[in-house]
């Protein structure tokens, strides 16, 4: 059974109507959602835009050699890691698709290159168990994305959390698969070939998803820039349109959940040979909602924005929960209100306010007009 | 044949507490369109409450009040929670949402929810809080071959009397008219001049209520830790997913089908006791995604 | 010239209304008909059974000998129907150029590619030559949300064009279109359509309009044809004359 947009043509009422918008359970109010998720207005960025992430990626390179203390390498290469499933839940979130459910592909990506580990797999190396956990998240992506992709709105959010919630309680329970609460320490023998003494080792790994990092900036750059990823911003303004220009949303959904799956898988990979231990809570429902608020708090308006929320995200809590251990949360729901209140386009957009351009998530973005409004407007019953 | 009868009470027991915390939740999305992901902190700050109340009155298990007040304390802890919080969070958060659609609000809520979290941390601190009392006051009695605590029934009379309440406001009240006229359409009802702003308030407060008041009462089974609601959340997206989101009767019989699937995963496949619920919801999504009695809604124009 | 367009005896009801009752015609190819009728007579809805979006409740389409009844839209579209919408449906927050671009890219099949620009040279130059052909030329960078009404009728029309239909329908291309313009609009559209074997179907309501620019007339009123030939025996026609022009008995 698909629970197709627009599929309201056939029950619809009176004669002349063109499908009056979305069934408001699949669909809710796009507007807002637009503003929440709009995509940049030109991925290709301007000269000043490169030479600006130019500028921070030598920040970045530099920075440890420069003295960045060994436990902020540590915390920037999780949170890259983590950056890149979030860039995973913005790929979807350009699709005005939210998937509450991305903590599935952190895990199977982890437990990929954990098991495999485990059970003896020959390359030991920081490498193969990347693509190894990427491997994992796009084909278990192809499968759920299967059914998934014929949902929308709060059902693609509720669906993507039940399967997140299926594998952890497989995690969980399968005590002799999965070493259970305990999880499973992760230990590989290198990176890249190389073997760093054990007070390099946090700086190689650094690199290393720093490099994973940039690979998957441009791919997302390109993926944004290509027919594909306009596709998915027609699909975020008007499915009907899309298919009746003769293009499947449903296919264009389904590609894109696989890619932003791959994604998950690869930074939960990462994360698991970076920390060195996985346990069930990768896969449990607050791991997906940690993902959909950095993804919130970078904003969707660029490919580096993942990575500068979960950057800020990393960094604040860390801070935070030293500082006061029983309130940092509460920061973080007050920051999600703020956001959601009164700047949709996350950090990002307050950031090319600063800049002078135009607020792509939100102002600057698709047209506020209220819900009813909207769905009067696709009708012209007269 | 005695397994069988222990997994019908655990599953019953169980679906009572399922019942409490999803029936709100529920009915506010029915007349809502919101999904308060904050409804587990209620249902948390409930159970706070109660246990807190409990403790004070009876430390130590004894106190000056006769105990089998308890009871009445629960369930003014419940609908005072329910009251204070239920008409704050909608006015200063759920309000400013309503229109943004249902994926809005769940972020909002989950910002709720973390913030929440922390109040009920700051204020009864992360010890747990064990406030057994009117568990160990009622005591047990031989049952299917073992010895079966008697709390977990008043649980389950309770969560019936919530099912009755419910069905009598929504059924034979004025105000439950009214709600049912709003949840039908919310324009025309608006445009008749119902006072669609005040039913809001209302319903929401109620579902707040309901929550506030299954967390009272389910304190006394377990102690009280911070973090009590994250389980419960999601377990009520289940319950409200199988039984059909706006459906307080289908939030009874998902419960009930939950809580007999797991009760029989308990005593016969342990290993997949929390597998079945999720795979149950995956399963009604992908077959019947309003759920068993979601029903279609009437059409907007 | 061959039938390009069949339908047979389609019946679509919505309750107790009969959109669609016992529609039969035969469409030729290279013909521009004008779809004429009051409001609520099953012209909207004879487009939307036609390209998919409605399924008859009996009856059948034929699109060049093919049974198309019951496709979905973009099996409709992919098979070389287009069409333009009353209320212009196009992508709000991205550019006019983009919006036809996406409309190439999907013509041409690579809609699919992930790798390689949606701005490609050729497809940008293949785009503003299209786009001249409908009157945009400058600010072709501009988001369609800056558009005026008429301008993304046009921009509706431009990109269901872009498909490479054979056959095209237009629903109301000039209704939101000023008065001065109308005429431009519609001589705009017909000079890009000579150069090409389509077939075109639009409804209308400016009688004028229809009169100017379609060789045959089909008329609706409640559901079924009610008249069916060149404009200006249709237009004599009494029932036409009472039912449609509104003319007093």
């Amino acid at each position: 059974m698909s629970v197709k947009p627009g599929s309201l043509g056939g029950e619809s009422g009176v004669g002349e109507e063109l499908g009056v918008g979305q069934d408001t359970a699949f669909r809710g109010d796009r507007t807002d959602e637009q503003a929440l998720t709009g995509a940049t207005s030109s991925p290709r960025p301007s000269r000043r835009g490169l030479l600006a992430a130019l500028a921070i990626l030598a920040l970045l390179v530099l920075a440890p050699l420069l003295g960045l203390p060994s436990w902020l390498v540590f915390l920037f290469t999780v949170a890259f890691a983590k950056g890149l499933v979030v860039l995973g839940v913005v790929l979807l979130l350009r699709g005005d698709l939210v998937s509450f459910g991305h903590g599935l592909y952190y895990a199977i990506g982890a437990y990929a290159a954990g098991l495999a580990l485990r059970a003896g797999f020959p390359l030991r190396d920081a490498f193969p168990l990347a693509v190894l956990g990427a491997l994992a998240g796009a084909v278990l992506a192809s499968i759920v994305g299967l059914f998934l992709a014929r949902y929308r709105g709060i059902f693609f959010g509720m669906l993507s959390t039940a399967f997140s919630m299926i594998l952890y309680s497989l995690l969980l329970k399968l005590y002799w698969l999965t070493g259970g609460t305990d999880g499973i320490a992760v230990r590989i023998s290198s990176t890249l070939g190389l073997q760093p003494p054990a007070d390099l080792i946090r700086l190689t790994q650094y690199y290393f998803v720093l490099a994973l990092v940039v690979g998957s900036v441009y791919l997302a750059y390109r993926v944004a820039a290509s027919p594909l990823g306009y596709l998915m911003r027609g699909i975020n303004d008007n499915e009907i349109r899309v298919e009746y220009m003769g293009a499947s949303v449903r296919r264009a959904i389904y590609r894109t959940y696989v890619l932003s799956g791959a994604l998950g898988g690869l930074g939960g990979a990462l994360t698991a040979i970076t920390v060195g231990h996985i346990a069930p809570d990768l896969a449990y429902w607050t791991a997906s909602g940690e993902f959909v608020f950095i993804a919130l708090l970078g904003g969707s308006g660029s490919v580096f924005a993942p990575f500068v929320g979960a950057g800020v995200f990393e960094l604040v809590r860390n801070y935070a929960q030293k500082a006061s251990p029983y309130t940092w949360q509460m920061l973080l729901g007050s920051v999600l209100l703020v956001i959601i209140l009164f700047a949709p386009g996350g950090l990002w957009s307050v950031f090319e306010r600063l800049v002078g351009r135009r607020p792509t998530g939100s102002a600057g973005g698709p047209e506020k007009r209220p819900a009813k409004e909207r769905r009067w407007a696709l009708s012209s019953k007269r | 044949m005695d397994q069988i009868a222990i997994v019908v009470l655990n599953g019953i027991v169980f679906a009572s507490y399922l019942f409490l915390v999803s029936a709100g939740l529920t009915f506010i999305y029915g007349v809502m369109r919101i999904l308060n992901t904050a409804h587990g902190s209620i249902y948390g700050l409930g159970a706070y409450m109660g246990a807190w109340l409990i403790v004070r009155l009876w430390p130590g298990g004894s106190g000056a009040l006769p105990p089998w007040t308890s009871f009445l304390v629960l369930l003014l802890a419940g609908v005072f929670i329910g009251l204070v919080v239920g008409p704050l969070m909608e006015r200063l958060f759920i309000r400013r949402v309503v229109d943004r659609g249902e994926v809005i609000s769940l972020i909002l809520t989950f910002a709720l929810f973390l913030i929440l979290d922390d109040v009920m941390k700051l204020i009864w601190g992360v010890d747990p809080l064990l406030a057994d009392m009117p568990y160990s006051m009622l005591g047990s009695i031989p049952l299917a071959g073992i010895t079966y605590p008697i709390y977990p029934f008043l649980l389950t009379i309770v969560a019936g009397l919530a099912a009755l309440v419910m069905w009598a406001i929504i059924n034979r009240t004025r105000f439950g008219k009214l709600v049912t006229a709003v949840i039908a359409d919310r324009e025309i009802s608006s445009a008749l001049g119902i006072n669609v702003p005040r039913i809001y308030s209302f319903a929401f407060t109620l579902g707040a209520i309901l929550a506030a008041v299954g967390g009272a009462f389910i304190a006394p089974m377990s102690s009280v830790v911070p973090g009590i609601s994250i389980e419960v959340i999601i377990l009520s997206f289940a319950v409200t997913t199988i039984g059909g989101l706006g459906s307080v009767g289908g939030a009874a019989i998902g419960a009930i089908m939950i809580g007999l699937l797991r009760a029989g995963a308990v005593q016969y496949v342990p290993e997949l006791d929390l597998f079945v619920i999720y795979a149950l919801m995956t399963l009604i999504l992908l077959i019947k995604p309003r759920g068993l009695f979601g029903g279609v809604e009437a059409r907007r124009i | 010239m061959g039938v390009v367009l069949e339908a047979l005896n389609v019946v679509r009801h919505f309750g107790a209304v009969k959109a669609a009752d016992n529609v039969s015609v035969q469409l030729q190819e290279g013909q521009t008909v004008g779809i004429v009728g009051p409001n609520g007579s099953g012209k909207t809805t004879f487009v939307n059974i036609v390209t998919g979006y409605v399924k008859p409740t009996a009856g059948q389409v034929r699109f060049r000998e093919q049974d198309i009844t019951g496709l979905e839209p973009r099996e409709v579209t992919n098979l070389g129907i287009a069409r333009s919408f009353q209320i212009p449906q196009l992508y709000t927050s991205l550019t006019i150029l983009e919006n036809m671009l996406i409309a190439l890219s999907i013509r041409s099949r690579q809609h699919w590619g992930f790798w390689g620009p949606l701005k490609s040279a050729d497809r940008v130059g293949e785009a503003t030559q299209l786009l001249a052909r409908f009157g945009f030329a400058d600010g072709i960078d501009q988001r369609v949300s800056t558009l005026p009404e008429g301008g993304r009728k046009l921009l509706d029309v431009a990109l269901s064009f872009a498909l490479g239909p054979k056959l095209l329908l237009l629903d109301e291309p000039t209704s939101g279109v000023s008065v001065d313009d109308k005429f431009g609009v519609m001589d705009t559209l017909m000079e890009a359509m000579k150069r090409s074997e389509i077939t075109a179907v639009f409804i209308e309501h400016d009688m004028d309009i229809v009169a100017r620019y379609a060789d045959r007339v089909l008329v609706f009123a409640e559901g079924s044809i009610l008249a069916d030939g060149d404009p200006d025996s249709v237009f004599a026609n009494p029932a036409v004359r009472t039912h449609v022009l509104g003319e007093g008995v």
